[in-house]
């Protein structure tokens, strides 16, 4: 239950966008160039220009009131297309936001109550919809973190394969969960390989009849429920064929199906989808009960893709990024008071209430995060 | 808004839709939906805004969705958010539209905002009603939101009673919401859409369906029965009687809470029933029991339902003896309980009884010292509590701009 040595830093990297989304922010700063200007007053919100352009707008609040405002950009219907809070008085920030045509409101909230001193605001025209160069670097990132979490499950359970053909079931059981991190991180691309995935890392208990059983958790139940290698040691050597053939294809110039902007996007949404529905409920590891493990491999693998996108995502969506920080940040914690050693507690020894917390912790990112895809998109 | 432009109401030819023809529409429609004033025909809306909640002394529904939250944040303004989203999409479903940007029409590569499945049905007279818990004003010493101050007296922790059995895991929770329907399917796409907003600010505690209406706030219709095959409310606040409602349901701003003006306070009990023992119980005993004839539902030798009772015709521990206001100093509580049955409970027995839900004025003056006297109740020996919960509903939504919250959070 080993985390090894390569394993993102997720707290590290979350309090790294923390402060980069407040340099972005530009809080106390100059007037970004192009920006329209929003003056929030204690009884005025005034606003530079009227009508804008479909695209990403940028504008900068100044608050000259004596009072702590907030700004919100509603749609029809109240619907909350971005906000800012906690505007301090004599304080000056920008906000980014992503605006489709149509009609809005802009809405300055002095007290930070109230439904705001309101001013209508028009965009018009159809946004500009090449490439972003900044989703093409991220893609180029994710297919790199791919290949390297491939060639880390290949080399971790090279040793777990070692020791489990060796009979020494005491070492085989010690490498068995951290063999399959590199795996768990990338769960996503390697399901879109056919039936590579039910070689891998099908359950006993999801098998179709007359179908061949293989994979990890057969080796699992080896250990923990027979407590004895023995007659079993080719499906060790099965295992590494099969990762082995999801290096080639992971490797290949042209993936085949490709990795995309939103099956990379969409990856992270399932691998909480993963969390929720086997690793909460202890089903994916019901003999080892090393699911704690896994559930800390998909969340890293999901955070590295919002990671890589984050910057765009807060341009587009502000809100979504803040929800998406604070659920990551969430998860995290919950799963911190499981830690034990360099791994996890049993996931057997942890109680309804504790299981609660964590089930809560992966809906309450799960949410958003099913929201990537589509803010990416926009 | 494509997807929710269509809304579920039009597409069916809701009735309001004829008022329309030829009215200014858009600004029309929630007058169109208030002129319901009934809400009795199935299918209609029930207006959403006004100075009191839907969904206490509306027309009960024939089906129910409770749900109780945490509050996951100690952030207040995200909690408010939140309230704001809610009552937006509270809005929205008890018209028969359809949530944020609709169950179609939206991004391709994203999940639609609303979950689609009351695609289709009637707005069904769903009302959503919102309550606070005393846990939303302190919880284990910290005052989270710093509201701790405005908890009104009346929020009483309720006292423990004796034969409560209650079960943590089904009691508490800092918000509540009632749903209320006439088709089960409209009222679990209210709670089930709710929930998902609140993904990150709260999370479900606990939830309950109803399947039938155990009380009717409607005298003039045939009293529902509860599960031990009795007519139940006989004599409940009726809706309609603005005097009473005033009086017993409606708290005032000289209560002591003034946010609470025009709210009212829930009480909710899971109140399990022990259908096989009740079902091997003589008649002579049934009736001796409830103090009413089972099949008429008229008070002990009487012939009418609704002759007034003579309590010294019934037995000294019967059940509408005991819950009497004449036996509890003139207390009275509007009652909107359903009939439950969560499948059975391992020991082939049906896992069934009452989700009682009670408004008040005060719970002080209400629920507590009613439930007190029936510590007496001859049908204890059939019945055990096991859930309960304590809410303050605030008032109403007055209208677009308004939220639910809005008096407590100002």
């Amino acid at each position: 239950m080993r985390i090894p040595s390569h394993s993102l830093a997720l707290t590290g990297a979350a309090a790294l966008s923390m402060s980069l989304l407040a340099a972005c922010g530009g809080d106390d700063g100059e007037p970004a160039a192009g920006a329209a200007t929003i003056t929030a007053g204690d009884d005025k919100c005034e606003v530079g220009k009227k009508d804008y352009t479909a695209g990403v707008n940028q504008f900068t609040v100044t608050n000259t009131g004596s009072k702590v405002t907030e700004v919100y950009v509603y749609a029809p219907g109240d619907k909350i297309v971005t906000e800012r809070e906690n505007i301090g008085p004599g304080t000056r920030v920008s906000l980014v936001v992503q605006l489709s045509a149509g009609k809005y409101q802009i809405a300055c909230k002095p007290g930070m109550v109230g439904d705001g001193i309101r001013q209508d605001i028009a965009v018009t025209g159809v946004a500009q919809k090449g490439v972003d160069p900044r989703v093409e670097k991220a893609l180029t990132e994710y297919k790199a973190y791919v290949i390297e979490q491939t060639n880390a499950t290949i080399a971790e359970t090279e040793r777990f394969a070692g020791a489990f053909k060796a009979g020494d079931v005491g070492r085989a059981k010690e490498l068995y969960a951290s063999s399959r991190i590199g795996w768990e991180r990338i769960e996503p691309v390697a399901e879109s390989f056919g039936d590579l995935d039910p070689r891998v890392d099908a359950r006993e208990a999801d098998l179709r009849p007359g179908e061949k059983w293989t994979g990890w958790h057969r080796l699992e139940k080896a250990l923990w429920k027979t407590g004895s290698t023995k007659g079993e040691e080719r499906y060790a050597d099965q295992l590494l064929k099969d990762l082995g053939e999801l290096k080639t294809k992971v490797n290949a110039v042209r993936l085949d199906p490709p990795i995309t902007q939103t099956s990379m996007t969409n990856g992270a949404k399932e691998l909480l989808d993963e969390v929720a529905t086997g690793k909460v409920t202890g089903e994916e590891e019901a003999f080892s009960h090393t699911d704690l493990v896994d559930f800390r491999a998909n969340v890293d693998g999901a955070f590295k893709v919002y990671e890589l996108l984050r910057a765009v995502v807060q341009e587009r969506d502000a809100a979504l990024a803040k929800d998406l920080d604070e659920g990551f940040t969430k998860v995290q914690d919950a799963l911190k008071k499981h830690e034990k050693g360099d791994g996890y507690v049993s996931y057997d020894t942890v109680g309804k209430a504790d299981r609660k917390v964590l089930a809560d912790a992966v809906n309450a990112l799960g949410e958003p995060l099913s929201k990537l895809a589509g803010a990416v998109a926009k | 808004m494509s997807g929710a432009g269509l809304s579920r109401r039009r597409m069916l030819g809701y009735s309001g839709a004829g008022l329309l023809a030829g009215a200014a529409a858009g600004a029309g429609l929630d007058r169109a939906v208030s002129s319901h004033g009934d809400g009795r025909s199935p299918g209609t809306a029930i207006a959403f805004h006004g100075p009191h909640q839907a969904g206490i002394a509306t027309p009960v529904q024939d089906r129910l969705h409770f749900a109780a939250f945490d509050v996951v944040t100690d952030d207040r303004a995200r909690l408010v958010r939140l309230l704001r989203d809610w009552t937006a999409a509270a809005a929205a479903m008890t018209e028969g539209r359809e949530v944020g940007g609709g169950a179609t029409g939206g991004v391709a590569v994203a999940p639609p905002d609303d979950t689609g499945e009351a695609l289709g049905l009637p707005p069904s007279r769903l009302t959503l009603t919102i309550g606070f818990g005393p846990t939303l004003f302190e919880k284990d010493g910290k005052d989270r939101f710093g509201i701790r101050e405005r908890r009104p007296a009346a929020l009483v922790d309720l006292p423990h009673f004796p034969g409560d059995a209650l079960d943590p895991d089904r009691s508490g929770g800092d918000i509540a919401v009632q749903a209320c329907a006439d088709d089960p399917q409209v009222a679990v796409h209210a709670v089930r859409n709710l929930a998902r907003i609140g993904f990150g600010v709260v999370a479900v505690r606990w939830s309950q369906l109803g399947f039938g209406k155990t009380s009717s706030t409607t005298p003039d219709t045939q009293t529902p029965r509860n599960l031990f095959g009795f007519k139940d409310g006989t004599e409940n606040i009726a809706g309609t009687d603005a005097a009473l409602l005033e009086r017993h349901v409606w708290s005032a701003a000289a209560d002591g809470a003034d946010w609470m003006a025009g709210g009212s306070y829930l009480v909710a009990r899971r109140i399990r029933m022990h259908i096989e023992t009740w079902d091997r119980t003589s008649l002579q005993e049934q009736e001796d029991i409830f103090g009413r004839d089972k099949r008429e539902g008229a008070p002990a030798g009487l012939s009418r339902e609704r002759d007034t009772p003579v309590l010294g015709r019934m037995k000294p521990d019967a059940h509408v003896r005991l819950a009497r206001p004449e036996t509890n100093g003139g207390a009275r509580i509007l009652r909107r309980g359903y009939s439950f049955t969560d499948g059975t409970d391992g020991l082939g027995r049906l896992e069934a009884g009452l989700f009682f839900i009670a408004f008040q004025r005060d719970p002080r003056k209400g629920f507590v010292p009613i439930q007190r006297s029936l510590a007496a109740d001859a049908l204890n020996e059939y019945i055990q509590h096991v859930g309960s919960g304590v809410y303050a509903c605030p008032p109403g939504v007055r209208g677009p701009g308004d939220h639910w919250g809005r008096t407590l959070f100002a």
